[in-house]
């Protein structure tokens, strides 16, 4: 292939894979808003411990060598991450958003971030503030299509994240929880009408949507360092792709997270430096705020979660 | 006796909605209570099934204490309630409008019956089982509205003001269905402004004026007192 093509190729990619991550923490973003009306700034931090959960779970399982298959250790730490994390966020949706949930949004949206700024010092404070990274769950292998380098992480960051999103958009469509998602996010004065135990919902999203954070950071944290300060940014990016897409929306959260991948990573293909993708992807979201405030997909009554 | 209300008060913030009204529901029966904007007939309904809290009273069914159970613990218990202005799902379609109220039913043959008894009350709405209901008529909104109570199996029907909004026909048509679902064993309490139907179709009647019950009685008697008359029958 031509050395432009290649270039594309490769870019595109790399879009992709970083993509994804964004897509996975948008969904949890989105999903809270779909029901709470409420952004839950935490969201970003929650997936920061996620990537440490799936760090010590690692570092345990090979440090046991007991010569598990590389597939049984990698599900083993995603079960491990999806759990804690998922609990996690249980727990903190218990304690400190739902006393507010009659409150103003905006005390609940403080409190988020309040927690957000718990959990990056708690971390810091047990873990320290050394970049980690999670040791290689899987052989690393770099592989040349004709001039194109694909590695195996990039090849399971990408198929596991549609595999997610798949089965998230499954569940929301076909089950019984996924609908009782949709009619909260519709009207959720009427829902206990329908024999539908409401808190039941709102905690089944949020351990959902922090279960498939916690995938986005094992994913991740594969390929990148982990620090108690990461979910800042990526939580940031994550929060303008849900927006992008239509804050609410689902499928809207997967296209935004896309779109925001493109741009960081195409950013410094055409401008001097990478250090400009932050302001590409803040003129995006405010262009898109003053053209279409709902988002790219977003129908907010129809499609909502 | 199915539903019984003793002394019950109920406030929003420091206004008092209900002053303490006590009324009673009998297997079988239909009850209407009749009464102007504002009266407090939507808060009566509300607290039975649990979505505002009571001051002071009891709400009583089958012997059970309302007052201290969730509201989808009502619905289980037997209460389906109809709320004022229907309160479709829009993004959801009619099937899906159905399938939800049977969320705490695991029986799958039961879940069946009970969309077949809806089906058969309803064909209109299997015919259009697979649209949003935002984009059904009014009047296919109120007859999901209905449907989705039945689906929840309740042996109590709260309706509040199902002939809102609807031409005379209609008006007569769910009337006329809320009499044939009283056949089949469900007890209907029944809010509403129209009270000449709602007259017709009750076996008793109470009156609620500012959250108080200032008449109970026979519906025919209470359609001959001129008071009745003049404020709820148009002279
Ligand atoms: N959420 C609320 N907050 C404050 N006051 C309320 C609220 N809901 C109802 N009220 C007040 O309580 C009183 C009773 O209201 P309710 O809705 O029960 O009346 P209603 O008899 O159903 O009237 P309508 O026929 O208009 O539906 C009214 O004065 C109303 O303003
Ligand atoms: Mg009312």
């Amino acid at each position: 292939m031509p050395q432009p093509v290649t270039t594309l190729v490769q870019q595109t990619l790399n879009a992709l894979q970083v993509g994804s991550v964004y897509a996975l923490i948008a969904l949890g973003y989105t999903m809270v808003y779909g029901i709470l009306t409420m952004i839950n700034f935490a969201h970003g931090d929650i997936f920061m411990v996620s990537t440490y959960l799936g760090f010590f779970a690692a570092a345990w399982l090979l440090g046991l060598a007991l010569n598990m298959p590389p597939l049984v250790i990698f599900l083993s730490t995603l079960l491990f991450a999806m759990v804690g994390t998922a609990t996690l966020a249980v727990i903190i949706e218990r304690v400190a958003y739902k006393p507010l949930r009659q409150a103003p949004r905006l005390s609940a949206v403080i409190t988020a971030l309040g927690v957000g700024i718990f959990l990056e010092n708690f971390t810091l404070a047990v873990i320290g503030p050394e970049p980690r990274t999670i040791p290689p769950l899987f052989p690393l292998v770099n592989l040349n299509l004709s001039g194109v380098f694909v590695s195996t992480i990039q090849i399971v960051i990408i198929g596991v994240s549609v595999i997610v999103m798949i089965i998230l958009d499954t569940i929301v469509r076909r089950t019984m929880t996924g609908m009782a998602m949709r009619a909260i996010s519709f009207d959720k004065t009427i829902v206990p009408l329908m024999g539908v135990p409401v808190d039941r919902i709102i905690s089944a999203t949020f351990a959902l949507g922090s279960a498939i954070a916690a995938v986005g950071g094992i994913l991740y944290g594969m390929a990148y360092q982990l620090d108690p300060y990461m979910g800042i940014r990526i939580g940031w990016w994550a929060f303008i792709s849900a927006v992008v897409g239509g804050i609410g929306n689902i499928r809207g959260a997967f296209v935004g997270g896309f779109i925001l991948g493109f741009v960081e990573i195409f950013t410094p293909v055409f401008l001097p430096s990478s250090t400009y993708r932050d302001f590409v992807a803040f003129s995006l979201l405010l262009l898109l705020l003053v053209f279409r405030p709902t988002g790219i997909l977003g129908r907010p009554i129809v499609q909502k979660v | 006796m199915l539903l019984d209300i003793k002394d019950l008060e109920v406030y929003y913030g420091n206004i008092r909605a209900l002053a303490g009204i006590s009324f009673q529901v009998d297997e079988g029966e239909i009850v209407t209570l009749i009464g102007a904007n504002g009266a407090g007939k939507s808060t009566t309904l509300r607290t039975i099934s649990g979505l505002i809290p009571a001051r002071s009273g009891s709400v009583t069914f089958q012997g059970k204490n309302l007052l201290a159970c969730p509201p989808h613990e009502i619905v289980d218990m037997g209460v389906a309630h109809v709320p004022e202005g229907r309160g479709i799902f829009g993004n959801l379609t009619v099937l899906e409008n159905l399938r939800l109220a049977t969320y705490s039913v695991k029986d799958r043959e039961e879940i069946r019956r009970r969309f077949k008894r809806v089906f058969g009350l309803f064909p209109r709405l299997e015919e259009r089982k697979g649209q949003l209901g935002a984009t059904l008529s009014g009047g296919e909104q109120q007859m999901l509205a209905v449907a989705r109570a039945l689906m929840t199996g309740g042996k109590l029907m709260l309706l509040d003001e199902p002939s809102m909004g609807l031409s005379p026909i209609l008006v007569r048509e769910i009337f006329r269905t809320i009499q044939e679902i009283n056949q089949t064993g469900t007890t209907i309490l029944l809010v509403e402004q129209n009270a000449r139907m709602a007259l017709r179709v009750a076996n008793r009647a109470y009156v609620l004026e500012t959250g108080r019950i200032t008449l109970s009685g026979k519906p025919e008697e209470m359609a001959k007192n001129p008071e009745v008359q003049k404020a709820y029958l148009g002279g």
